[in-house]
């Protein structure tokens, strides 16, 4: 038998409602490179983090079996007790301490009274030299480019006396260059004994340093494919990752497109809004017919919702260019409230964070974003409030007691509804929906997606951004793939295949 | 197993205790306060006297603490500025009459003006450069404190004004009425019935037309006997004050405040905005709303009624010194959130924060009359203060809100 450094037996992992782990089951040969590939949400962040004791033991089945023991992780200090560390994909530095201070936190070098400055900077230098990083220990983070700081990540691991690496995503953020030096980084901690777990949707990158790679989808574990030639075969890869059965899931609809365009848009920049010199969306031109629901696919971190939200009264990025036209006619967004004027509409993905104000009821939230309709001059008149609210909420179903109740008490399904009938009550003419059936059940994604054919046939412009591609081949009419900030493709839903999306985007990744 | 009829009904009216407990918690811990004072004092806090001056002295408070419900609705921000604020607008008003001799009307136009650029001046600040409220407003409270003590040379300035006295802290006679032999003010208590008279007709009305226009109607019970409750306190202050020198004109101030900040935080579009700042930033920003405009109209807001406090304080001292209005800026905090407003913002009423400001008030007088020691008084206020916010931040993580 080999030697495996790690066995993951049947791990099952359940969130209310969701069964996120279905029996996953991965064996992690000692000193090799093991790549974990999936689509957005098949469950690869989960197991790591099942394995890293962020999900501690107890809170899912099976067994990790790890250097020949079960271990029983509570936390992720348990974990790293035992050499296992794992780097996010949102890097977790703080960017007012310097890189020795980060590279220390939690795990300070002390001295007999306070902290030992000296040995903390010099500790520190020992590891950044091990990755190739050659600025003094006390540089700050903000002052050091993303490539460097996911370097000084794998220091900070490597300080931890790291025996397996588990690297989410390590390259996403960062350019080629940095990207290439990262990967050979991997590879000579290979030769020095050091195994890794690498999640990645690169599949150029995985084919250069995975010795085997296993592919998750919809939480179970499809098959585990050797690279120790470098010989992978791209399309059972791909087939592996999105090959599920495509239903009748979906409402029908006949569509009726209109030759107007309800919204276009030209040559679209934006920037990101900190690091004003990453380019987040690229020269993206695209447009939406009245009646038309359009998709926009992509793997997170494309630039598609903050191409959305650019167009959104500038609500991110910055130095923006670009044009829109609203109807055929050039319009100027300098604010949300123009947006909205003009009859465009913002869904968040984010329902909670940008979304819903979950202490308030769901009258309040449905009536927010055009408060105007139900006041009069400046006053509200609280039984049309109501009067409307109670329209909504027949019409959309939303499943609450009354429309007094506060909006936390709400499904997740519910709450999303509600933010629907937000937008709805704004009576746009072109609707953006950014994930508008992330994490709400069967039932209730069903309904929604009812209420997206009835905005079309009412001759509105929708435009559905979805990470999941059966959704999107399912209702779409067209759909424009993203990714890195460019339109890398754009096809008739009738001729596109979750392979042909796929493909697009891990063609034009690099 | 199915609970019988009989456990569901216990279990909805003992649902509907705690929650009428919950609602009403201030409420019922000013009920106890106040017995519990009136018995330490003997009844003493009943006295005419002591009902009319526990208004005339939280005066400023409870206008101080409308503004500052604005302020810490849009997300448990506060103003630290507001003592120094009432200090600096009184010393302009004292040095404007006193030493310029510039007539009652024009001097407290001119100094409600300068309190309204005071308040866009903290406001531009926190609105559109992004200045944390806490350092801008401390900033503010050196700033202003400084500037008042600077015009008042650090003296002390009386006020004599009879016109400006007169606007603020005399009190209603209505001659003919109130002139008779019978030592009790008439107006009071004819005034007061009229208000009880106009609630209960009130309740009566609303509740008829929300049954013809089919909306829901709480029970009779609880509408009416709510009403009647309000309506016998006001008679009941209304008696108190007639046998005192009748309503004070700074009631009709602090109620002019009252109403109106109660009228814009619940009723109209722009008062809701404080609620969805404070509830929840982003999304009200992606709703179209003018975020920045919201946090400079709560701390403007604010200055204006610091001002208005400034010049009742001045009126009812007689006199304005340096040290006018030091640490007024913490009474109005702590009635709102002993009142129940959120520490974290986006939750908190007008009535509620009159509550609180009513109770400190109680509690502050009751200390006094009782004869408690000045420094044991702040200990108290203290221990009060703690408990109100604990509580609402340990009752909130219950529900799932905080």
């Amino acid at each position: 038998m080999a030697d495996n450094i790690l066995v993951m037996k049947d791990i099952t992992k359940l969130f209310p409602g969701v069964k996120a782990l279905d029996n996953v089951n991965i064996e992690v040969a000692r000193g090799e490179i093991h790549a974990l590939v999936g689509e957005n949400g098949a469950g690869k962040s989960t197991l790591m983090n099942v394995l890293s004791g962020v999900h501690p033991y107890g809170s899912y089945s099976g067994d990790i079996i790890y250097e020949g023991e079960v271990c029983q992780f509570r936390t992720l200090r348990d974990s790293e007790k035992k050499g296992i560390v794992i780097i996010h994909q949102e890097l977790a530095l703080i960017p007012e301490l310097s890189i020795g201070e980060n590279m220390f936190l939690g795990n300070e070098r002390r001295g007999r009274f306070s902290l030992d400055w000296d040995r903390t900077y010099h500790d520190a230098e020992q590891h950044m030299r091990q990755v190739g990083l050659k600025d003094e220990p006390a540089t700050l983070i903000k002052d050091i480019g993303t490539g460097k700081q996911q370097l000084v990540e794998i220091a900070k691991a490597l300080s931890k006396n790291v025996k397996l690496l588990i690297l989410d995503e390590p390259t996403s953020s960062l350019n080629e260059e940095d990207s290439q030096m990262l990967l050979n980084l991997l590879l000579e901690f290979k030769k020095q004994g050091m195994t890794s777990i690498m999640i990645s949707h690169k599949l150029n990158e995985i084919a250069f340093v995975a010795d085997r790679i296993t592919v998750i989808r919809d939480g179970t574990t499809v098959e585990t494919i050797d690279n120790a030639n470098r010989d992978i075969d791209e399309d059972r890869i791909i087939r592996g990752m999105v090959g599920r059965e495509l239903s009748d899931r979906y409402p029908r609809r006949d569509p009726k497109i209109s030759d107007e365009v309800g919204l276009e848009v030209r040559n679209w920049n934006v920037y990101h809004p900190i690091y004003s010199d990453k380019k987040v969306v690229n020269d993206v031109s695209f447009k939406v017919h009245k009646g038309e629901i359009v998709g926009f696919s992509g793997l997170q971190g494309a630039g598609r919702t903050e191409l959305a939200m650019s167009i959104f009264g500038n609500s991110y990025g910055t130095n923006i260019s670009g044009e829109i036209l609203v109807d055929g006619k050039p319009v100027k967004f300098n604010s949300e409230r123009d947006a909205i004027e003009a009859g465009i509409a913002y869904v968040t993905e984010d329902r909670k964070g940008n979304g819903l104000i979950l202490k308030d009821t769901v009258a309040d939230n449905t009536v927010m974003a055009r408060l105007g309709k139900v006041s009069k001059r400046g006053i509200i008149n609280k039984h049309k409030e109501n009067a409307f609210a109670e329209e909504f909420r027949e019409k959309l179903d939303i499943r609450t007691p009354s429309v007094q109740q506060v909006v936390n008490n709400l499904s997740g399904g519910n709450q999303q509804k509600v933010l629907l009938a937000k937008w709805m009550f704004a009576s746009p003419d072109v609707m953006i929906l950014d994930e508008p059936t992330r994490g709400i059940d069967v039932g209730a994604k069903h309904e929604i997606h009812s209420i997206m054919n009835d905005l079309v046939e009412q001759g509105k412009s929708v435009i559905m951004i979805s990470s999941e591609m059966s959704e999107l081949l399912g209702m779409c009419d067209r759909i424009y793939v993203m990714n890195e900030g460019n339109i890398v493709a754009e096809m008739d839903a009738k001729d596109a295949t979750q392979e042909k999306i796929m493909t697009a985007i891990l063609k034009s990744s690099h | 197993m199915k609970p019988s009829v009989n456990e569901a009904g216990a279990q909805l009216s003992a649902r509907n205790f705690s929650g009428f407990i919950k609602k009403y918690t201030m409420v019922i811990a000013l009920v106890v306060v106040f017995i519990l004072f009136t018995w330490l004092t003997n009844g003493r806090l009943m006295y005419a006297q002591n009902m009319s001056n526990l208004l005339l002295q939280n005066a400023y408070v409870l206008v101080m603490a409308c503004g500052m419900l604005l302020c810490i609705l849009t997300g448990g921000n506060i103003d630290l500025s507001v003592g120094a604020t009432v200090c600096l607008v009184s010393a302009i008003a004292a040095q404007m009459m006193d030493k310029l001799k510039v007539g009652a009307i024009p001097a407290i136009l001119i100094c409600m003006g300068i309190a309204v650029l005071l308040g866009v001046w903290n406001g531009f600040w926190i609105g559109y450069v992004h200045i944390p409220p806490f350092i801008c407003t401390l900033a503010g409270m050196f700033l202003f404190r400084g500037l008042g003590r600077v015009i008042l040379d650090s003296k002390t300035v009386p006020i004599s004004n009879k016109t400006f006295l007169n606007i603020f802290a005399s009190y209603i006679n209505i001659p003919g009425l109130d002139t008779g032999d019978s030592k009790r003010v008439m107006s009071a208590l004819i005034a007061g019935i009229a208000v009880a008279v106009i609630l209960i007709l009130n309740t009566i009305i609303s509740r008829r037309n929300k049954v013809r226009k089919g909306y829901k109607i709480p029970t009779a019970l609880s509408a009416y006997s709510k009403t009647l409750i309000i309506a016998a306190l006001v008679v009941f202050y209304s008696w108190k004050l007639s046998d005192y020198k009748g309503i004070p004109y700074m009631m009709v101030w602090v109620l002019a405040v009252v109403l109106l900040y109660s009228f814009i935080t619940s009723r109209t579009a722009f008062g809701r905005y404080f609620y969805a700042v404070g509830g929840n930033e982003k999304a009200t920003k992606l709703s179209g709303i003018d975020t920045k405009k919201v946090y400079f109209v709560a701390y403007t807001s604010m200055s204006i009624l610091a001002g208005l406090s400034g010049l009742l304080m001045a009126a009812r001292v007689g006199s304005v010194n340096g040290d006018s209005g030091m640490s007024y800026e913490m009474d109005a905090i702590g009635a709102c959130f002993i009142g129940g407003a959120s520490a974290y913002g986006g939750s908190g009423t007008v009535p509620g924060v009159v509550i609180g400001a009513i109770l400190l008030g109680v509690i502050n007088q009751g200390m006094s009359i009782y004869g408690l020691d000045n420094n044991w008084q702040y200990v108290v206020k203290g221990a009060v203060l703690l408990v109100a916010v604990v509580f609402d931040v340990v009752s909130n993580r219950k529900t799932g809100k905080g």
